[in-house]
């Protein structure tokens, strides 16, 4: 069952002062995301991923289209009640505590007084925070803010999580410790729809991602199926000082490091270049397959619509 | 009530609770009606009236200071901070939470005034060693300057939902102001003519008729406030808050938070 189906959700800001001109954040989108999924949004900065979220939690207002969560209109509020959200860089009520924070926090999302008790005390404990929870929030830093959204996000057990950059301001254990928690959020049947600009993040986590650019999306699939279609690279490296020109012929990437040169190039022409360095009478190291990543694929489809954007311009 | 309106009050208040700019302006509207004793020293029989007189006006004055402090940052700061976005994200209704920070704002006033209240009558007390019939009239001036302090509120927060703090205040306070001379408005209105006195008019209406909720003066000289006026000024202040209040939530729930 989709637990999120955006349908042709859209946004356009009037931006100026006096006269008034409409900005398009978000052309119409459609995504679909299935229970139990974690979900990778990706897309540079300014790419319409935290618009995206916004239009799904209410905050903006729709330029046309509509959505629905967990099988309900996302206007409903009752459907609010299952579900959490970390905004990209949280900042809360530095006079509370972090107990008092998700206390409040838990009132609003309707967790019984009894249960508020036990699932904070979880939650705080999930996030590593039991320590400083008798802390006000004034006196933490980035990190621990981070951490206190993840917390109030998953407090009242929703089904479904939207976190906006969750690594971000994270140092590498606490990036860790993130993704160990998504990994267990998804493993307890939420589903995970978080957007990011580090890939090796989504490409480590998600089952799917969608990537957005410009506004626009630009493509949807499980990671695999999206970097397959990427054209397959080999790394070759060889004992020399320079690069004969009939590898530069080919196409190939290199780098000479000391006495020995490295050479990217594409899976096709690997005959070739073993043909070219035998003519040169260059000893051959190794040829090892390049694993195509999920920030190749990124950037190609980036390029791919500024390529675009500039044909039509 | 909603509970959820119950949770938002209750976090404004602790908010304002823990501001330390309120206790400054505490101690100094009790310092005030202390050094009301030390003024009423100078002429032999009118301490009592300088203490009510001084004591009443600074907890009014005070209240209204922190009323349009608090309150013009009661939206803009969520927004700004983007606070705003892990309440919304939660089954609470935008007019929930403008209602929740109303009453919450609201109920921090009305406990500053009784504890600037209790220093007002500890004045009196040390002046006339006793309190007589007349001094509960001070009740009735006090009330009087809750209702005030409600229409303030809901204009502060009606400001808040769609300007910044900045202008916001200056809105609340102008309007402050304007009101306070309301009746003066009203008989200009009456002596002009033509476009002027519909303007004059229109203004004089449309702006809070604070002078109407000042007894301050007349208690102090120990005059009966009439039981009309009472229910006049509680029917007129409900009224202009709720105004204020829907004019905040309609502008509110329209309103992309950037």
């Amino acid at each position: 069952m989709p637990v999120i189906e955006i349908l042709g959700l859209e946004k356009t800001y009037l931006v100026g002062f006096w006269r008034k001109r409409p900005k398009r954040a978000l052309h119409p989108l459609h995504l679909t995301v299935e229970e139990g999924e974690v979900f990778g949004f990706l897309g540079p900065n300014g790419a319409g991923k935290t618009t995206t979220l916004k239009l799904l939690m209410g905050l903006v207002f729709p330029t046309s289209g509509s959505a629905r969560l967990l099988g309900r209109d996302w206007t409903d509020p009752e459907v609010k009640a299952q579900i959490g959200f970390l905004p990209e860089q949280p900042y809360f009520y530095d006079y509370l505590t972090a107990h008092e924070l998700l206390n409040y926090y838990g009132q609003l999302s309707g967790v019984p007084g009894k249960d508020r008790k036990r699932r904070i005390d979880e939650v705080l404990q999930r996030v590593g925070l039991t320590d400083v929870k008798g802390v006000q929030l004034r006196k933490f830093s980035k990190g621990m803010l981070q951490r206190a959204g993840i917390a109030q996000a998953i407090l009242h057990d929703p089904k479904l999580v939207f976190f906006d950059e969750p690594m971000s301001g994270l140092d590498p254990m606490g990036r860790r410790e993130v993704r160990d928690l998504m990994e267990q959020l998804k493993h307890e049947g939420k589903t995970v729809f978080f957007s990011t600009h580090i890939l090796s993040d989504a490409e480590a986590l998600c089952d799917r991602v969608a990537i957005i650019h410009q506004g626009e999306l630009r493509s949807v699939g499980a990671v695999a199926d999206l970097t397959s279609s990427v054209q397959s690279k080999v790394e070759v490296i060889w004992q020399g000082r320079e690069v004969p020109p009939s590898m530069k012929a080919l196409g190939a990437e290199c780098h000479v490091t000391g006495d020995t040169v490295r050479a990217v190039l594409a899976e096709s022409q690997q005959d070739a270049a073993i043909d070219a360095l035998r003519r040169e009478r260059m000893r051959l190291i190794a040829i090892t397959p390049v694993r195509t990543s999920l920030e190749e694929y990124f950037i190609e489809k980036l390029q791919q619509s500024e390529t675009s954007v500039g044909s039509t311009a | 009530m909603s509970a959820r309106i119950v949770h938002i009050a209750s976090n404004t208040f602790r908010e304002a609770v823990r501001d330390r700019v309120l206790y400054n302006l505490i101690a100094f509207a009790l310092l005030l009606s202390g050094a009301a004793i030390l003024v009423g020293q100078i002429s032999i029989d009118i301490k009592r009236l300088v203490v009510i007189n001084l004591g009443l006006t600074a907890v009014s004055l005070f209240g209204v200071v922190i009323a349009i402090f608090i309150g013009i940052g009661l939206v803009s700061k969520e927004i700004e901070r983007r606070t705003l976005y892990t309440v919304l994200s939660r089954p609470v209704r935008r007019w929930e939470f403008i209602v929740g920070k109303f009453f919450g704002l609201a109920g921090t006033l009305v406990v500053n005034t009784f504890f600037m209240a209790i220093g007002v009558f500890a004045a009196l007390l040390f002046v006339s060693h006793k309190f007589a019939r007349p001094d509960a009239l001070i009740l009735v001036a006090l009330y009087f300057i809750i209702l005030q302090f409600l229409i303030i509120c809901a204009l502060a927060l009606l400001f808040s939902s769609f300007s910044s703090p900045l202008l916001s205040a200056v809105f609340a306070f102008s309007l402050f102001v304007i009101g306070s001379f309301a009746e003066d408005l009203r008989g200009f209105a009456g002596m002009a003519h033509g476009l002027t006195r519909w303007l004059a008019s229109a203004a004089a209406y449309l702006v809070p008729n604070f002078s109407a909720f000042n007894v301050i003066s007349s208690i102090a000289h120990e005059q009966p406030v009439a039981g009309q006026l009472v229910l006049h000024n509680t029917l007129y202040a409900l009224f202009y808050a709720a105004m204020a209040l829907s004019g905040a939530v309609l502008i509110f729930e329209h309103r992309d938070l950037k």
